[in-house]
């Protein structure tokens, strides 16, 4: 791609138009500013605090060091695009009931990141749910109603109802 | 400012042979950071991350090699078959940031930044990797040592893609360690991958000197003094952490001191010699 200012991007399966746009900004920004996508948080802006998280071409990633511009021939998902009707699912259900959300700003990039534990993993193990939000910070909660909220999704997807 | 989208070296390699001052761009984790901060604002740049060739990876058993590309995420690094293969390598790359981090940083990251506390460096000096670059005049390979050239600098020419490393499989003991102020999201304050190859021992350094340093003193005393290289007895594993500690040449920064760099780089050393899978 050359030095256009207009590019397209798609966004939970729809392609988006960015238009005006500084050709260096980077996913977030352009999420949040541009596309009308504010789920995604922006805090540290420098890939420490995963209130971010996307998925590029299912790689679960801060949307932060991601330059738009390059991402152009990729799948990105957002936090808004989890459930396209709007509802929640289950794993911000789990957020909602296990009151492992407080401030709530960390909490998109917590889903994300959950999800893709998830579908990778799952039964993950207690250390395993450590190293995988390793990369999300959350300053209120102190992570113990975090990992209940797993520990509830993990339990209800088997099955087993508390 | 241009993006620049290849999909093969080839490519690249004329796009930056057309683009000689374009910045390579490939997991973003290095090169997004000063964007937004505004400390750099690259005239153009080239992504490498959607060049298939650059995530393959295959093992060569009649030479006993491994050959990584330089794209290929850290997340595909630190589990499966090449964790089997290159532990130290894998353990090296599971330090890496966060899973966010390490789904999107590349050991060519590692190499083209060339920070001395780059995770993955120790081991590919400990292992003497050698670094595929490739441009429109040719490819060429350069030994880990002759690559790294400084903080921060190496002999990549600005035309070169890092196509590749090559390593090693020993199929004897290795390990990597790392001190930082916390263990998740922490960029090193000592590092260091202590590795047996061909029954010799080697130590590599890391964020104790300009560059990696290899402790060759250490690695030389070890060889000599230990009557079992994997069953190190605990008054030769802690000479051979003073010795390869003196070997150090840390500085004081914003992230700790040159004092006490040089006292875990030494607590790391006898703690390898003695451990490793």
């Amino acid at each position: 791609m050359s030095s256009n200012e207009f590019y397209t991007l798609k966004v939970n399966g729809t392609d988006l138009q960015v238009s005006d746009a500084w050709i260096g900004e980077s996913l977030l920004y352009v999420l949040r500013e541009r596309l009308g996508l504010p789920g995604s948080k922006g805090a540290c802006e420098q890939g420490e605090c995963g209130s971010c998280t996307v998925y590029v071409d299912g790689a679960a990633v801060c949307s932060c060091l991601v330059m738009a511009a390059s991402a152009v021939e990729s799948e990105i998902a957002t936090v808004e695009g989890l459930n396209a009707d709007g509802s929640l699912t289950d794993v911000q259900e789990a957020f909602v009931t296990e009151g492992a959300v407080q401030c709530g700003f960390c909490t998109p990039g917590l889903v994300m990141a959950v999800h893709h534990l998830l579908d990778e993993n799952a039964t993950p193990s207690e250390l395993e749910v450590k190293e995988a939000l390793s990369g999300n910070i959350c300053r209120c909660t102190g992570y113990g109603r975090i990992f209940a909220a797993v520990e509830k999704v993990v339990a209800v997807r088997k099955g087993v109802h508390s | 400012m241009s993006v620049l989208i290849p999909h093969s070296i080839t490519d690249a390699s004329e796009m930056l042979a057309q683009n000689p001052t374009a910045t390579i761009l490939n997991g973003g984790t290095d090169l997004m950071v000063e964007v937004n901060f505004n400390h750099r604002r690259p005239e153009s740049v080239v992504l490498l991350r959607n060049i298939p060739e650059l995530r393959e990876w295959s093992s060569d058993s009649s030479k006993g090699t491994i050959t990584i590309g330089a794209g290929l995420p850290y997340a595909h690094i630190e589990k499966g078959e090449i964790a089997t293969l290159v532990p130290a390598l894998a353990q090296a790359a599971r330090t890496v940031g966060s899973p966010q981090i390490r789904a999107a940083g590349t050991i060519g990251g590692n190499l083209g930044t060339c920070s001395p506390a780059g995770d993955t460096l120790p081991v590919l000096s400990a292992l003497e990797a050698l670094v595929h670059l490739q441009s429109v005049d040719g490819s060429r390979t350069v030994p880990i040592a002759e690559f790294m050239v400084g903080p921060k600098r190496n002999s990549r020419q600005a035309n070169e893609v890092i196509t590749a490393v090559t390593l090693p499989i020993t199929g004897q003991r290795q390990g990597y360690s790392k001190v930082g102020v916390r263990n998740a999201m922490v960029i090193s304050v000592a590092s260091a991958c202590f590795a047996v190859v061909k029954g010799e021992p080697r130590f590599a350094m890391g964020s104790v000197g300009p560059t990696i340093l290899r402790a060759n003193e250490a690695e030389s005393y070890l060889a000599s003094h230990a009557a079992d290289i994997n069953n190190v007895t605990d008054e030769v594993a802690k000479e051979f952490g003073r010795i390869a500690a003196s070997e150090s040449r840390p500085i004081d920064d914003h992230r700790s001191t040159a004092a006490y760099r040089q006292h875990a780089i030494g607590v790391l050393a006898t703690r390898l010699a003695q451990r490793g899978i």
